[in-house]
């Protein structure tokens, strides 16, 4: 009789080899620089930023490189990475009325100032594959039109907020020090400042379905995308040896603020609420999703009827966390032998006991 | 394979700062034993429900002298136990070893060894969900407050239905545990066929749960009491088997489909059975 105990070992160096061939393809095909993935697939790249709470374009690049595409495979290299980095400080907030916008739409209002700035946008593209580009190879594109992008754009909102039509934007209980959810322990029920950090990490197919729960009757929120914007920001900190904030470099980031109808309380008046949405890169669709999850966590706050999946923190955060839910799901594959054994045992006991139980009924039957 | 140690890394991987925190909440674990102790789990190289919390807890314990020993499902040879042996061997540069009596400190998933714990030893257990009433109650903030209660009514009324229903409590693996005659704890996933072992074990336990962010202890020596019902005692059932390599029929047993058709059965712990088979053991 033979049972393999040994050759785990061995196993895992030729499991490695493997992976890097197919991770390189055909070696006649020219390897891929991270370069190119930074540059041509940065929606990737800021999904996978995002998704890591890490801003930096060229590691992400080499993570999806070196994950073979895979976006969750890259966040997960990328976020073990930023646990090894040292927090230096603390930025200011960053300021999106500020942003250089490639681009900014509002729903609701035809014209408004700042304007429309449709931008880079797949909405108009009309989806015909590129099969000529197929044939010839190469993609070119012609230098873009337009003007130089705007330096200030002010919020959408802002007119309405006066006007005191919709709620006024105010710091969330525990700013300005928010907890940092990568380092501490989630604590339920967590607070907005904390949501938000969870959502913002999270995985956009979750945010997606969390969000689209919400328009198909689970916990409607009556939504507007009062400001969608995307483009530069300048992002700040106030050095120890200073006393004003000096800028450190500019960031890429997507925002959305959503416009919720909202007919009152007993506890609030009829008012527009708000949902927030804000993700690294030109995440325009998970942006748009955080907002409306954003605004359906917050019935508590409003005093709204807590039915659905997405109003619930303990449902709608924990199970998004794209890296912690992909090891734990395919943690599956990993040897179960002795808790299969155990089960093995116990279902053969309660097989016993029913077939015992039978074989007595049919005695009792034939007397 | 060749060791060195990974260079730009600190020993064992996390940092000086990272390993104190978790080490104030080990202190905190052992003071309050059986209580699951919120704390700030990292990102580590390794997935999630891969045993995150448990490397964290080693990493956090480890020194130079140490002698490790990584098991899973009994094994030091199976896949993911090598993985974290070797990942240990690059960041700490520690000996390493598969026998239970030379270690120091042993990570395992799913086992606790048959070799009897010895007082100075460390087991640490890697936890993929450290909250024993989450299919009762999944909220969180509710479990927290039955457990500052001791209200384990949930759990009663769950075995007792077992009880009446099959006439036994079915609960195989992952088999709560009252520890120190206060808190319900989850064992991790070893066989209730183990849970006797953690009695007044005189090694220390650890329990680390990395995607959870819970670390929970036993200090040494401890009741831990398997849950049951005065007429329904808690017992481990025989299997009645005889390992095929060693011959022992006390030990938790391993079967095997053979490519001949036939089922065998083997010693779960490799270790305890190699040192029974050099003691001159042997199938009857």
């Amino acid at each position: 009789m033979y049972i393999a105990v040994k050759g785990g070992e061995r196993a895992i160096e030729a499991s490695r080899q493997l992976l890097a061939a197919a991770r390189r393809g055909d070696v006649h095909v020219p390897a891929l620089q991270a370069e190119q993935i930074e540059q041509q697939l940065g929606l990737l790249v800021g999904r996978v930023m995002a998704e890591a709470s890490l801003y930096d374009p060229r590691l992400a690049a080499l993570a999806i490189r070196q994950a073979c595409g895979d976006a969750i495979e890259a966040a997960f290299l990328l976020r073990a990475y930023r646990t090894t980095l040292p927090r230096f400080a603390y930025s200011e907030p960053v300021d999106t009325d500020r942003m250089r916008v490639a681009r900014r739409v509002s729903a609701i209002f035809k014209d408004l100032p700042g304007g429309q700035l449709l931008g880079p946008t797949f909405d108009y593209t009309q989806r015909l594959l590129e099969l000529g580009a197929l044939a010839n190879g190469s993609l070119t594109a012609d230098a873009a039109a337009g003007n130089a992008p705007p330096e200030h754009v002010p919020n959408a909102l802002a007119q309405l907020a006066r006007e005191g039509l919709v709620e006024p934007c105010l710091p969330s209980e525990g700013d300005p020090d928010p907890p940092d959810i990568t380092r501490d322990p989630p604590v339920y029920p967590l607070p907005r400042t904390g949501w938000l950090q969870t959502l913002a990490r999270a995985d956009e197919g979750w945010v997606l379905g969390m969000g689209y729960s919400t328009q198909r009757g689970y916990a409607h929120t009556h939504p507007f995308a009062g400001d969608l914007r995307s483009g530069q920001v300048a992002v700040e900190l106030v050095p120890d040896e200073l006393d004003f904030p000096i800028e450190i470099g500019e960031i890429e980031l997507t925002e959305c603020q959503m416009v919720n109808q909202f007919v009152g309380s007993a506890e609030v008046a009829p008012v527009f609420t708000r949902g927030h949405g804000l993700v690294f890169g030109r995440g325009e669709r998970k942006a748009i999703a955080m907002s409306l999850v954003d605004r359906a966590l917050r019935a508590g706050e409003f005093g709204e009827d807590a039915s659905s999946p997405a109003q619930h923190q303990e449902f709608a955060l924990p199970q998004g966390d794209s890296v912690e839910a992909s090891g734990f799901v395919q943690h599956l594959k990993l040897p179960h032998y002795v808790t299969f054994e155990s089960e093995l045992q116990m279902i053969r006991k309660l097989r016993e006991d029913v077939h015992a139980r039978a074989a007595k009924a049919a005695e009792g039957d034939l007397e | 394979m060749t060791t060195h140690i990974a260079e730009g890394y600190n020993f064992a991987y996390l940092d000086e700062r990272t390993k104190k925190m978790i080490r104030r909440a080990l202190l905190k674990a052992v003071a309050i034993p059986g209580h699951q102790v919120p704390f700030g789990s990292r990102e580590m190289p390794l997935a999630y429900g891969w045993g995150t919390g448990g490397i964290q807890v080693t990493a956090a314990v480890i020194g130079r002298d140490d002698v490790l020993k990584v098991i899973d499902q009994g094994s030091d040879d199976t896949t993911n136990a090598v993985n974290i042996r070797q990942f240990f061997t690059r960041t700490t540069g520690v000996r390493t070893t598969t026998r239970t009596r030379e270690a120091t400190l042993i990570q395992t998933r799913h086992r606790i060894p048959e070799t009897p714990l010895v007082a100075g030893q460390v087991l640490v257990y890697q936890v993929p969900q450290p909250e024993p009433l989450y299919k009762l109650e999944p909220r969180r903030a509710e479990t927290t407050k039955l457990h500052g209660a001791g209200e384990y009514g949930l759990m009663n009324v769950k075995l007792y239905e077992d009880l009446a229903q099959w006439g036994r409590i079915d609960e195989s693996y992952e088999y709560p545990v009252k520890v120190d005659d206060r808190y319900v704890m989850s064992p991790s996933p070893i066989p209730s066929f183990d849970n006797p072992k953690m009695h007044r074990m005189p090694a220390l336990q650890l329990f680390g749960a990395g995607r959870e962010k819970r670390l929970y202890a036993i200090p040494p020596y401890t009741d831990v009491q398997s849950l049951d019902f005065e007429d329904h005692p808690f017992r481990i059932e025989p299997h009645g088997h005889a390992c095929e390599r060693c011959g022992d029929t006390a030990s938790f047993l391993d079967e095997v489909a053979g490519t001949d058709g036939q089922v065998h059965w083997t010693c779960s712990d490799t270790d305890w059975c190699a040192d029974r088979v050099d003691q001159g053991h042997a199938h009857g």
